[in-house]
């Protein structure tokens, strides 16, 4: 397929956004690389969508510079940038055709075969036979189809997804994430993506950018912002994290180790914070429970003591809430293999896990962060389920 | 009127009444058709009656006879096109121009007047709170030649030194879209506010500049609130007399003017009622192609 031609990574350096007393975007550096499925997660009001907007024209910077390559776009107009925007609720003009909207794009830039574009844009998302209804007249897929098509006929350096999938219910999302994936690769247009659902973003983008308060909290691949989260924003806003506070008491090979309450873990070197107060970090997925007093193989993280307060059993895997001795609730997932018996309320349990999986966290601002992002990712995953 | 019918769609949707909210509906329009019937139908008739009346011959000044007299309507056209003319051409002209302000004016206080939006609707509707007789009368003083407003056109040679601005057409044309702005203004705005504010920023987003996403999106959006404030503007203002006779001199008289002569001081009733459904029907006929023309499509 045709790609956009050769313009270049897009750059912002040092961009900030303030509406009077308040600052949406606080000084973004960043480089998203030409072709690259990008995502921008975070929960409400933490300048994503504003980010995006500055990227799109429709915002102007208070400082800082946005660049396509070598072009300095930041104070361009919206339509003199080659950058086009899928809306959040899509913005299709409702007076126009589907195949009218479509080819709005073409016909401002003076395109010459414009039907032969934006039919080839339709077939792309499969509407062609669409073409002579309104907006109306479609279902929220297909319009979130035609608003991509819309788009995409353009052939923009950068396209920019404001919460494309927002108004999708979850089975018709979940399919949107597929095609979304397929058309970018298809085309071969850097896309960004904002968007707060965690799932989406890990799915679809090759890297995430996870915002809060309007600064980027951590960048990196799906994969390292889950296993290795940085903060605690971060590990409790992408899937559940379990943290136990405690203390750092010395270095074994490789290995932090780090006191709690008595008990003795490990963290790999890279991948704990410096500093002595630290949060001791495992995904609920990661961890073992086995019956108190069984053997827990050497080399293994373990934390004992612990009563199950609730069993949830969920057909492909069941998830425990244990109870450690000094009160604090740990989140353990089992899956169902069929081998272990499960657990019931009340059993004394111990809980082990492979010292490479622990992460480790700064600790003093363990407190209150924590229930605020959890909140927050709680209601960020709460319509898938 | 076609701007405020509602969507054909949206009424099929409605379930079928029962019996007894039929009962209910017919109670709820009976004040409304009767005050109809009595006020607005019934006239309409005697009306249409006196039109083809005829002096009954007895000397008596306004005693008039049905003798079914069609050639009234004949008379009274051959006798007045001039006035029927000027009628529909200020009408029309005014109608432009309120268009023409009261675009950019209702644009302006839906999309940037900010906390100035209710302090700005207030003001457009500020001229109701004085007569409209007295209104008129002071446009009188404003455009007089040794006026203010003149003087200061003439002295910065805006126009010419001889030009007299009062008891002119132009006065006429202009008091009519004064006193008729806000109708053009109050639609326009309910319609503009009413646009999802991101229709503009997509089409701006897909290379559109100002004027063509004007062109494009936003005025093809506002159209109801186009023909209703046109409607409103036009339907008025061609049966509008009080300008013509504040502002115009014996040359710009429009059919209100005859009218009004015809019913009060000449005590001429059939001419008056003959003049007035003609009126009536070349409004309807433009109204109805107007509306076609727009396209009835995008009233919604």
């Amino acid at each position: 397929m045709a790609t956009a031609e050769a313009g270049g990574d897009l750059r912002l350096s040092g961009v900030t956004k303030r509406f009077s007393a308040f600052t949406a975007v606080d000084g973004i550096d960043l480089t998203i690389a030409q072709g690259e499925f990008f995502a921008m997660l975070g929960p409400s009001g933490c300048g994503k969508t504003t980010t995006l907007r500055m990227v799109a024209g429709l915002e102007e910077p208070t400082e800082g510079s946005i660049h396509l390559g070598d072009l300095d776009v930041t104070h361009k107009k919206p339509y003199q940038r080659p950058v086009n925007t899928v809306f959040q609720n899509y913005a299709l003009f409702p007076h126009l055709t589907i195949f009218e909207n479509v080819a709005f794009g073409l016909r401002r830039r003076g395109v010459k075969d414009v039907k032969k574009q934006a039919t080839d844009a339709l077939d792309l998302v499969e509407l062609g036979h669409l073409a002579q209804r309104k907006p109306a007249q479609l279902s929220g897929g297909q319009q979130q189809r035609i608003a991509l098509a819309r788009a995409v006929v353009n052939r923009p350096q950068v396209l920019l997804l404001d919460e494309p999938l927002g108004a999708l219910d979850l089975k018709l999302r979940r399919q949107m994430q597929i095609e979304l994936k397929r058309i970018q690769t298809e085309v071969g247009i850097t896309f960004v993506h904002v968007t707060h659902d965690q799932e989406e973003a890990m799915t679809m983008a090759d890297r995430v950018a996870v915002m809060n308060h309007g600064k980027i909290e951590q960048l990196g691949a799906p994969s390292d912002l889950y296993e290795s989260p940085d903060t605690t924003f971060v590990a409790n806003f992408l899937g559940q994290s379990n943290l136990v506070p405690g203390t750092r008491t010395g270095t074994d090979g490789g290995y932090v180790v780090i006191e709690s309450h008595g008990q003795k873990a490990r963290i790999l070197q890279s991948r704990c914070v410096p500093g002595s107060d630290l949060l001791l970090g495992v995904r609920p997925e990661k961890i073992r429970i086995q019956e108190a007093g069984d053997e827990v193989p050497t080399g293994l993280n373990r934390l004992t003591g612990g009563v199950v307060v609730d069993a949830s059993y969920l057909g492909v895997s069941t998830q425990y809430l244990v109870r450690l001795p000094w009160g604090q609730n740990l989140t353990v997932f089992s899956q169902n293999l069929g081998i272990t018996e499960r657990f019931r309320d009340g059993s004394a349990v111990t809980l082990a896990w492979e010292p490479d999986h622990s992460f480790g966290l700064a600790g003093d601002a363990a407190a209150g962060v924590d229930e605020e992002a959890a909140a927050l990712a709680a209601a960020a995953s709460a319509p898938q389920g | 009127m076609a701007a405020i019918a509602p969507r054909a769609d949206a009424t099929e949707e409605l379930p079928r009444a029962t019996g007894r909210q039929l009962r209910t509906v017919l109670i709820l329009l009976v004040p409304g058709l009767l005050w109809l019937g009595i006020f607005f139908v019934v006239p309409l008739f005697t009306l249409a009656g006196t039109s083809t009346q005829t002096p009954s011959g007895s000397g008596i000044p306004g005693e008039f006879v049905q003798t079914f007299h069609l050639a009234n309507y004949w008379d009274v056209i051959s006798e007045y096109k001039g006035h029927f003319g000027r009628s529909f051409l200020y009408s029309i002209l005014a109608t432009a121009l309120c268009l023409a302000i009261g675009y950019p004016l209702a644009y302006l206080i839906a999309f940037r007047a900010g906390r100035a939006r209710n302090l700005l609707l207030v003001l457009v509707v500020a001229p109701f709170f004085t007569s409209f007789v007295l209104r008129t009368l002071a446009w009188r003083q404003i455009l007089s030649d040794d006026g203010w407003v003149v003087s200061s056109l003439k002295w910065v040679h805006v126009i010419p030194q001889d030009m007299a601005v009062t008891a002119s057409p132009l006065a006429v044309v202009a008091g009519i879209t004064y006193n008729f702005l806000p109708f053009m203004v109050l639609p326009l705005y309910s319609s503009l506010e009413r646009i999802d504010p991101r229709l503009i920023e997509a089409g701006g987003d897909l290379y559109g500049n100002g004027f063509a996403v004007l062109r494009k999106v936003t005025f093809p959006l506002s159209m109801p609130g186009v023909v209703a404030g046109t409607l409103l503007t036009f339907i008025p203002a061609s049966g509008d007399y009080v300008n013509a006779a504040l502002l115009g001199n014996n040359r710009t008289t429009m059919v209100g003017n005859v009218v009004e002569s015809r019913f009060f001081r000449v005590v001429d009733y059939p001419t008056a009622a003959a003049l007035s459904f003609i009126l009536m029907a070349i409004i309807l006929v433009l109204v109805v192609l107007y509306v076609r023309r727009a396209g009835t499509e995008e009233l919604v």
